[in-house]
C-alpha cells in the first residue's frame, strides 16, 4: 500500500515503512545527514536530518520516523535550518579545525554538511577530547578518535556488515567514546581488519592506514575492478594517483559485497608496486637468470617447444588469470601444441 | 554454487560442511553470519572448532575423512523421522531405491562411533537440516581434497535431494571456489578434459566444433591433470611445461617430488608477478601483469561473469598474459624456423593470434560456450551476469535446477564411507589437516608482500590440541617438528582447542615451513584430487629458541 505525504507542498508517494528521510530523498529533496547510511539501521543520533511535521511537536529526526497518510513534512524551514546549523557548531566545539592537513579532506561528511550551512569553525573556550592520535596497533586502521562525532556507524558497520561486533560505546555524555571491545585493541576485540568501520566513518576518525598521506579523495582515479584472491568475486574502486594504487575503496553498487570487503581485498594490493616485481624477461644462463630481451625470451620459447609438440608438452594455466588468458592458454596447447595437456590448480 | 550470494539471505538453515567460511571466502562469510544474525540456524561441521563454528546453533567435529558416514547417517535419521520431501523425490529424482539400500546401514550408533560425533548431535544436525527449510550447504576443499572427494560431493547431492533442497531459494549445494576464477578457468577450457563450456575433447561432435572455428585437428585424446603432469615430468614423459601463476614447489602435495620433477624437464617456462619457488627453478622467467594492470573477466563462485579493469600501465616491461601467449604462438605459425622435421606442416594463420583487445577474445569465446553465448562486455559492465546466459537476451541464472537437473532427473548415488590413503599409526600418530587462514593466501607470493599482513600473521603455527601439547610438555609458541613419510617441517605450536586430540593443523603459506613437503600425493580416482586434507604426521617437541613474535589469528586466544 502507497503512502500519500506531502514533503515543501509536494504531493509524494512512498513505501510503508519508509522513513521520511527515505520519502525525501525519492522525491529529490536534500535533506543532510551524519549518522545515517542506508545500508545500516537508522539511530537518530546526529539530528541533523530534523524536519518540521504537521502536528508533532518540536522537531524530528527524519531518519527514524515512519511515513504516514497524509504527513506534512517541511524540510528546510528557517526553524529547522537554525536548528541544524546549531548542531553543525556544536559538533565543531570538539572538532580539531585540521581540514588542511586531514586525510579525509574532500570525503568528509561533517565537512560537506559544514559547508553547506557554512558554519564558522569558532576557538573554543570549553572542554575538548585528547584522544591518543592513532592509538591503536591494528596495522591498517588509523584512529583519531579526536574527530569522532559519536555518530556510531562503525558499530552498526562492524555488527550489521561484517558481523563482528569489534565496536562499542562506553560511558555517558561527554566521556561517551567509541571502544573496541572493553576498551582494549582492536585485534583483542576480534577484529578482522576488514575496514569496514573506516569505509563508513563519514569523517576523519577512522581511515585506512596504508594509504595516508599518499593523496586525497579527489586526486584519486577510480576503477572499478574485481578482486585477485578468493572466489567470492567482490567488486571494488582502485584509487589510482599518478600511475600507483594508492589504495582500495568499498563500491556500494558491487553486485555480490556492497561495501563490504576482507582485509586481504582492501588492503592486500601492496604487492602491485613491489620491488620484487619481476620486470624484465630472464633466461637462465650456467643455472643463473640473466635478463633478456622479449624477442630473445620469445624466440627461445618458440624454438624449444617447437621441438616438443605434442604430449610430451603440458601448460599449467592459471586461477589467477582472467577467462580471456585462459582461453587463449588452452587453445595455444591444443591447436599450436596438439595436446590437450592442460589444467590449472582446480583441484589445490 | 547452484544458489546466488545474495541468496543466504533466504536460508533457514545453513549446514557448513569442509569450508572455513569466514576465513576464506570472508565475505559470504559476513552474509552468513548476518543471515544467523537474523535468525538462521547454522549447523558447522568440521574437524576443526573454525571461527564461525562459534555462532553456530551446532557445532559437530568429525574425524578427518569420514565425512561420507556422516552425511548418509544425517540422510538415515532424516529417513527415520519421515523427515523426506516425498513429492520431490517422486518427481524430480530417480535411483532412490537402490541408495536406500546403502544408507540404511549407516545407522546413528555405526555413524557415531566412525566420525566421533555424538548421537544426539546427529539427530539435532538432520532435524534442523531437513526440518527447517529451505537449507542450503556450503561446502570446499575440506569436502574435495580427499581421495573420496567425488563421493563426498555425491553424498552432499544425495542430502539436498531427499529433502527437496534444490531449485528453489534458500536452499541449495554451494560448492565455494577458492581462486578469484577457479571457475572462470574452468569455464573456459583450462582442463585436459574439456573445451570451453564443459564439451568434452573425447565427444566427436565437439572436437569437429572446435576445429572447424580453430582450423586445426585436434587431440581426441584426454591431457594430463597437474598432478599427472608432475609424475609425468618425473617419468620423462612429460619433457617441457609452461606454468603460469602457480607456484606448485609450494601448493602441490610432497614439495620434494614436485621439484624433483620439474628439474628434470628439458624446458620449463614460468610466467609470474614475482620469483617464486617455481620461478627459480625455470629456464625462462617471464615478467606477468597482474590483475591491476589488465582487462578482461573473471567469474565467481556463483557464476558471475564480472570485469577487470585494467587501472595502470603495466610494470616496467611486464606484459598481459594473455599477449604473451598470443606472440609465442604467432611465432611458432608463422615460422619454418620453429617447425620440427617431419611434423605436419602448420595449418593455422598467424593472424589468428591477433586479438586486438580482451573484449574480443571474449566475443570468441561467447560464440564457442553456450553457457557464455549471451555475453558481452556492454552487457555485464555494471553487475556481471550469472551463467548458463544462452543469449543475447537471456537475463541470467541466479539459481539453477528449478525446472529440472543438467541430466534430466537427479540421481541418487550411492556411496560408502572409506578411509583415508594414509591414517595415523604407531610411527605417525597424527593427522594433518591442511588449509589457509584470512590474512594470507595460498602460497603467500602477494600477500607476503604486504606489510601489514605480514605483521598480522608473520609465521606458521601449528594447531595443536591442549591435552596433546600437555602429554608432550609443549606450551603455547614452542617449536615443534612435524614428520611424514615424505619430509618434515619446523614451526612453532599454537596450543588451542580449535582442533581436536590427535589432529594438527598447518597453512601452506610459508616457504620456510613447507607444509606440503609433508602431504600426499594420493588423489580421488575420479577428481584427480590430491588428499591433501589427511595424512599421517609425527609431531614432536623441538628445543629451539622461542621468541616472543605477535601473532594475531581470528578467533584465537
Amino acid at each position: 500500500m502507497p503512502v500519500n505525504l506531502t514533503i515543501n507542498g509536494k504531493a509524494v508517494q512512498a513505501r510503508a515503512g519508509q522513513s521520511v528521510l527515505e520519502a525525501a530523498r525519492a522525491s529529490g529533496v536534500h535533506i543532510p545527514t551524519l549518522c545515517h547510511h542506508a545500508d545500516l539501521s537508522p539511530v537518530g543520533a546526529c539530528r541533523l536530518c530534523v524536519v518540521e511535521v504537521e502536528k508533532m511537536r518540536g522537531l524530528v529526526a527524519a531518519c527514524t520516523l515512519p511515513v504516514s497518510e497524509g504527513m506534512v513534512v517541511q524540510t528546510h524551514t528557517p526553524k529547522v535550518i537554525d536548528e541544524r546549523k546549531f548542531i553543525l557548531e556544536m559538533l565543531l566545539t570538539d572538532h580539531p579545525n585540521d581540514c588542511m592537513t586531514c586525510q579525509a579532506d574532500g570525503g568528509c561528511e561533517l565537512q560537506d554538511a559544514v559547508y553547506e550551512y557554512q558554519v564558522k569553525w569558532s576557538e573554543h573556550k570549553g572542554k575538548r577530547h585528547s584522544y591518543p592520535i592513532d592509538g591503536d596497533p591494528n596495522p591498517f586502521i588509523f584512529t583519531n578518535f579526536n574527530k569522532c562525532i559519536l555518530c556510531t556507524r562503525c558499530v552498526r558497520a562492524c555488527a550489521e556488515i561484517q558481523g563482528r561486533n569489534v565496536w562499542g560505546v562506553a560511558n555517558r555524555g561527554f566521556n561517551d567514546k567509541i571502544v573496541a571491545g572493553a576498551d582494549v585493541t582492536m585485534l583483542e576485540a576480534g577484529c578482522e581488519s576488514c575496514g569496514a568501520c573506516a569505509a563508513y566513518c563519514p569523517t576523519g576518525a577512522l581511515l585506512d592506514k596504508p594509504s595516508r598521506g599518499k593523496g586525497r579523495e579527489y586526486q584519486m582515479k577510480k576503477v572499478t575492478t574485481t578482486c585477485t584472491y578468493c572466489g567470492v568475486g567482490c567488486q571494488f574502486d582502485l584509487n589510482v594517483r599518478n600511475g600507483q594504487v594508492i589504495k582500495v575503496t568499498s563500491n556500494r553498487n558491487a553486485a555480490v559485497n556492497g561495501m563490504a570487503l576482507c582485509v586481504k581485498g582492501r588492503y592486500g594490493h601492496e604487492f602491485i608496486h613491489h620491488k620484487d616485481r619481476l620486470t624484465k624477461p630472464l633466461i637462465k644462463k650456467d643455472g643463473t637468470f640473466v635478463e633478456a630481451t622479449w624477442d630473445e625470451a620469445l624466440n627461445l620459447i618458440a624454438e624449444k617447444l617447437g621441438g616438443c609438440k605434442g604430449d610430451q608438452f603440458a601448460f599449467l594455466a592459471s586461477a589467477k588469470a582472467t577467462n580471456e588468458e585462459n582461453y587463449i592458454f588452452q587453445k595455444f596447447t591444443r591447436t599450436v601444441m596438439r595436446t590437450n595437456s592442460v589444467d590449472h590448480c582446480a583441484r589445490l | 554454487m547452484t544458489n546466488n550470494i545474495a541468496d543466504i539471505d533466504n536460508c533457514k538453515t545453513m549446514l557448513i560442511i569442509g569450508s572455513n567460511t569466514t576465513e576464506q571466502h570472508p565475505v559470504i562469510g559476513t552474509r552468513i553470519r548476518r543471515a544467523v544474525r537474523n535468525g538462521a540456524k547454522l549447523i558447522v561441521a568440521d574437524p576443526r572448532a573454525i571461527d564461525v563454528a562459534n555462532m553456530a546453533t551446532l557445532y559437530i567435529r568429525q574425524r578427518p575423512g569420514t565425512d561420507i558416514a556422516l552425511l548418509n547417517g544425517l540422510a538415515q535419521i532424516i529417513l527415520q523421522e519421515g523427515l523426506e520431501d516425498k513429492e520431490f523425490i517422486a518427481q524430480r529424482t530417480e535411483g532412490f531405491d537402490a541408495w536406500l539400500k546403502v544408507v540404511e546401514t549407516y545407522t546413528p550408533a555405526r555413524v557415531s562411533e566412525i566420525t566421533g560425533i555424538a548421537v544426539d548431535d546427529l539427530f539435532t544436525a538432520a532435524r534442523l537440516y531437513a526440518g527447517n527449510k529451505p537449507s542450503a550447504i556450503f561446502y570446499a576443499m575440506g569436502i574435495t581434497q580427499h581421495t573420496t572427494g567425488h563421493n563426498n560431493v555425491l553424498a552432499i547431492a544425495n542430502l539436498a535431494l531427499l529433502t527437496g533442497n534444490l531449485g528453489k531459494p534458500g536452499a541449495g549445494v554451494n560448492p565455494l571456489r577458492g581462486q578469484n576464477n577457479v571457475q572462470g578457468s574452468c569455464d573456459v577450457g583450462a582442463l585436459p578434459n574439456y573445451f570451453t563450456g564443459y564439451q568434452r575433447v573425447i565427444d566427436d561432435a565437439a572436437r569437429e566444433k572446435f576445429q572447424k572455428a580453430w582450423g586445426v585437428e585436434l587431440s581426441p585424446k584426454v591431457g594430463l591433470t597437474v598432478g599427472e603432469m608432475i609424475k609425468g615430468a618425473n617419468a620423462g614423459q612429460v619433457r617441457a611445461m609452461w606454468i603460469v601463476g602457480e607456484n606448485v614447489a609450494m601448493s602441490d602435495p610432497d614439495s620434494h617430488h614436485v621439484v624433483a620433477a620439474m628439474n628434470k624437464l628439458d624446458f620449463l617456462v614460468v610466467q609470474e608477478l614475482f620469483m617464486t619457488e617455481t620461478a627459480e627453478l625455470a629456464d625462462v622467467v617471464l615478467p606477468a601483469a597482474s590483475f591491476a594492470e589488465k582487462d578482461g573477466t573473471f567469474t565467481n563462485t556463483e557464476r558471475r561473469i564480472q570485469r577487470v579493469r585494467k587501472a595502470i600501465e603495466p610494470i616496467g616491461d611486464c606484459r598481459v598474459d594473455w599477449e604473451i601467449v598470443c606472440d609465442v604462438a604467432r611465432r611458432m605459425v608463422s615460422s619454418s624456423k620453429f617447425q620440427v622435421s617431419g611434423s605436419e606442416p602448420e595449418t593455422m594463420e598467424p593472424e589468428t593470434w591477433n586479438y586486438d583487445s580482451a573484449e574480443e577474445i571474449m566475443n570468441e569465446i561467447a560464440s564457442l560456450t553456450p553457457q557464455y553465448g549471451g555475453v558481452t562486455y556492454a552487457r555485464i559492465d555494471a553487475k556481471g551476469l550469472q551463467w548458463p546466459i544462452p543469449n543475447k537476451e537471456h537475463p541470467g541464472t541466479p539459481i539453477l535446477h528449478t525446472q529440472q537437473f543438467t541430466r534430466g532427473k537427479g540421481m541418487f548415488s550411492a556411496v560408502e564411507h572409506q578411509e583415508p590413503a594414509e591414517s595415523p599409526d604407531a610411527a605417525f600418530p597424527f593427522t594433518l589437516t591442511t588449509g589457509r587462514i584470512l590474512q594470507h593466501y595460498h602460497t603467500g607470493a602477494m600477500t607476503r608482500r604486504v606489510a601489514g599482513l605480514e605483521q598480522l600473521a608473520p609465521e606458521e603455527r601449528v594447531e595443536l590440541n591442549p591435552d596433546d601439547a600437555a602429554q608432550m610438555n609443549v606450551g603455547d609458541g614452542e617449536w615443534l617438528r612435524v614428520s611424514s613419510r615424505r619430509g618434515e617441517v619446523q614451526a612453532r605450536a599454537w596450543v588451542t582447542d580449535r582442533v581436536g586430540r590427535g589432529v594438527v593443523f598447518m597453512t601452506f603459506h610459508y616457504a620456510e615451513a613447507l607444509t606440503n613437503a609433508l602431504t600426499n600425493t594420493a588423489v580421488d580416482p575420479i577428481a584427480k584430487i590430491p588428499e591433501l586434507k589427511v595424512c599421517a604426521v609425527k609431531v614432536e617437541k623441538l628445543e629451539r629458541e622461542t621468541q616472543e613474535s605477535m601473532f594475531v589469528m581470528v578467533g584465537g586466544k
